[in-house]
């Protein structure tokens, strides 16, 4: 059997190599902002880099808002009627899809493609030198991979995120216009009575903040990569896997320090 | 064409003990994991020398490089480039050294998303050259110096392993920097096209003074371009002098390697 300090290595390790992780993620924060300092963003790279996260991510986040939103109307409505409340169907999809499940849907979707690829995009330029190639031309990889990345993601995650919602909502009226012939009066006037401005800034800084996070873990994951394509490979997987669990945790946390300053139906 | 007019073959003599150090290592020691790669080297190099760096796989002549350069940071001991103390520089200090001195590396390092010109012009561009006629002036000059103009609008997946180099090479030279690394350029390369290397090498030296460190196994090529010559055996400098002295050596382990004979590493 294992000694006492024995069984308190592994958990020592793991503790210790989680503080090493977060110490690499705000070293890599904190050269982000020396980037942002400086001043050169390099737009032309922001604008492909939004088209290729923004532009590109559309079809995967309105698929999956529009089925979300059809799928919990279509549950929520059976046993709403059970109690009468039916009508109120519309309010309680549309602030459901504001505040958590268009943000994080649309942030677990984004955090799977673009993540993804973005570990892989620089994992692959590190193990093949093209990082270093970059910082012996005087280029800060961080400047030149992460923060064109990094502003490209700020300005398109509450986009998509509004895009996710929008589908989510026209998806669950449809469901209930078409599939239960509810009056779309009644739809449209609890849906409208019970959101607010509120509920839509929560799910707009949600997308904010998530997508910072799959930036910086997935930005990291890249230049973290050795090992050749093995490396890059696990990598990859690690991007995906630890911003959409990191997304999910903060998202926890977020919900309830936003809850403090928007309360629900605080209107 | 500036960079590839008349040159001698004959190597250029080694600087005599007054000349101007441009690089120096002190002390050198790395280790990755258990093994110890780099046990101590001690090495000068003078201003607009050729010094070729030979030695077994794996004996630390590309880690050697990439400390000169900051890419690497030593366990322990210094480096000096242009009188500059490299590794107590943050990455963010290192501007002032890579203005100074440009690196070929060994699978050339081409940007995947980039055509050839592209690639070449990045350099220029990212050091805030915006005349785009000047730039083009410049791309077209350093890619005709390793015949490759005529494959400006290609992507690297494209071009064979000695064109990719050749690239690489036209990328290092086109900022004209005090010194440049070359790690292995002559590896891939069929003899016409190492030659151009070699031949390029030299001029650089000879029209702007250039300084260069040519980590390579071509012996052909080390006594055509080198003034000095360093073998790295064991992760320390066993042999260091000019190439007819390395021809001259009577040390078997020398005379083994660059012989070809397989008992260098017993």
């Amino acid at each position: 059997m294992d000694s006492p300090s024995g069984m308190l290595a592994l958990p020592g390790r793991t503790f210790l190599r989680f503080l090493v992780y977060l110490g690499q993620l705000t070293a890599l924060m904190g050269e982000l902002m020396i980037a942002v300092r400086s001043g050169v963003w390099r737009l032309r790279l922001v604008a492909e880099q939004i088209v290729a996260i923004g532009y590109g991510s559309q079809a995967v986040v309105i698929v999956t808002g529009a089925f979300t939103g059809a799928v919990f109307t279509f549950q929520s409505y059976a046993k709403f009627k059970d109690f009468g409340f039916e009508t109120t169907v519309g309010a309680v999809v549309s602030v459901a899809l504001c505040r958590e499940l268009g943000p994080v849907l649309a942030g677990l979707m984004v955090a799977g493609r673009v993540g993804a690829a973005m570990a892989a995009d620089i994992g692959t330029m590190k193990v093949t030198e093209q990082v270093d190639a970059l910082r012996v031309m005087g280029v800060h990889p961080v400047d030149y991979l992460v923060l064109p990345r990094f502003l490209a993601m700020m300005i398109s995650m509450p986009f998509l995120v509004a895009e996710s919602i929008s589908f989510g909502l026209i998806a669950s009226y449809l469901v209930t216009s078409f599939g239960y012939d509810m009056p779309s009066a009644w739809y449209l006037t609890h849906m409208l009575d019970h959101t607010n401005m509120e509920d839509l800034s929560i799910g707009m800084i949600k997308g904010f903040v998530f997508g910072m996070l799959i930036t910086l873990i997935s930005c990291h994951q890249g230049l973290a990569a050795e090992n050749g394509a093995v490396g890059v490979g696990l990598g990859t997987t690690r991007a995906v896997v630890i911003s959409s669990l990191v997304l999910l945790i903060v998202n926890f946390f977020l919900s309830i320090l936003l809850n403090y300053v928007f309360p629900i139906g605080s209107a | 064409m500036a960079l590839l007019t008349s040159a001698s073959t004959n190597p250029p003599a080694a600087p005599n003990g007054n000349a101007e150090v441009f690089i120096e290592l002190r002390g050198l020691h790395k280790r990755f994991g258990s093994q110890e790669i780099l046990c101590g080297i001690d090495l000068k190099l003078y201003h607009g020398e050729t010094l070729c760096i030979i030695g077994p796989s794996g004996e630390g002549k590309t880690v050697t490089m990439k400390h000169i350069i900051g890419l690497i940071r030593p366990d322990s001991g210094d480096v000096f480039v242009a009188g500059m103390h490299v590794n107590r520089l943050r990455e963010r200090e290192m501007a002032p050294i890579r203005q100074k001195v440009s690196m070929l590396f060994q699978g050339a390092a081409l940007f995947d998303r980039m055509t050839v010109e592209e690639n070449v012009a990045f350099p220029l561009w990212e050091s805030g050259v915006r005349d785009r006629k000047e730039i083009k002036q410049r791309v077209l000059e350093a890619l005709e110096a390793v015949d490759l103009a005529e494959h400006l609008d290609k992507y690297p997946t494209s071009l064979s392993g000695g064109m990719r180099k050749r690239t690489g090479i036209a990328r290092a030279i086109i900022c004209r920097s005090e010194c440049i690394l070359y790690d292995e350029p002559n590896s891939g390369l069929d003899p016409i096209g190492s030659d151009i290397i070699d031949q390029m090498v030299l001029r650089m030296q000879r029209r702007f003074g250039v300084t260069s460190i040519i980590v390579t196994h071509d012996m052909r090529s080390i006594f055509k371009i080198a003034n000095r010559v360093a073998m790295l055996y064991r992760g320390k400098i066993h042999f260091l002098g000019t190439p007819d002295e390395l021809r001259a050596s009577p040390d078997p382990i020398v005379q083994n390697f660059i012989n070809g004979r397989s008992d260098v590493t017993g």
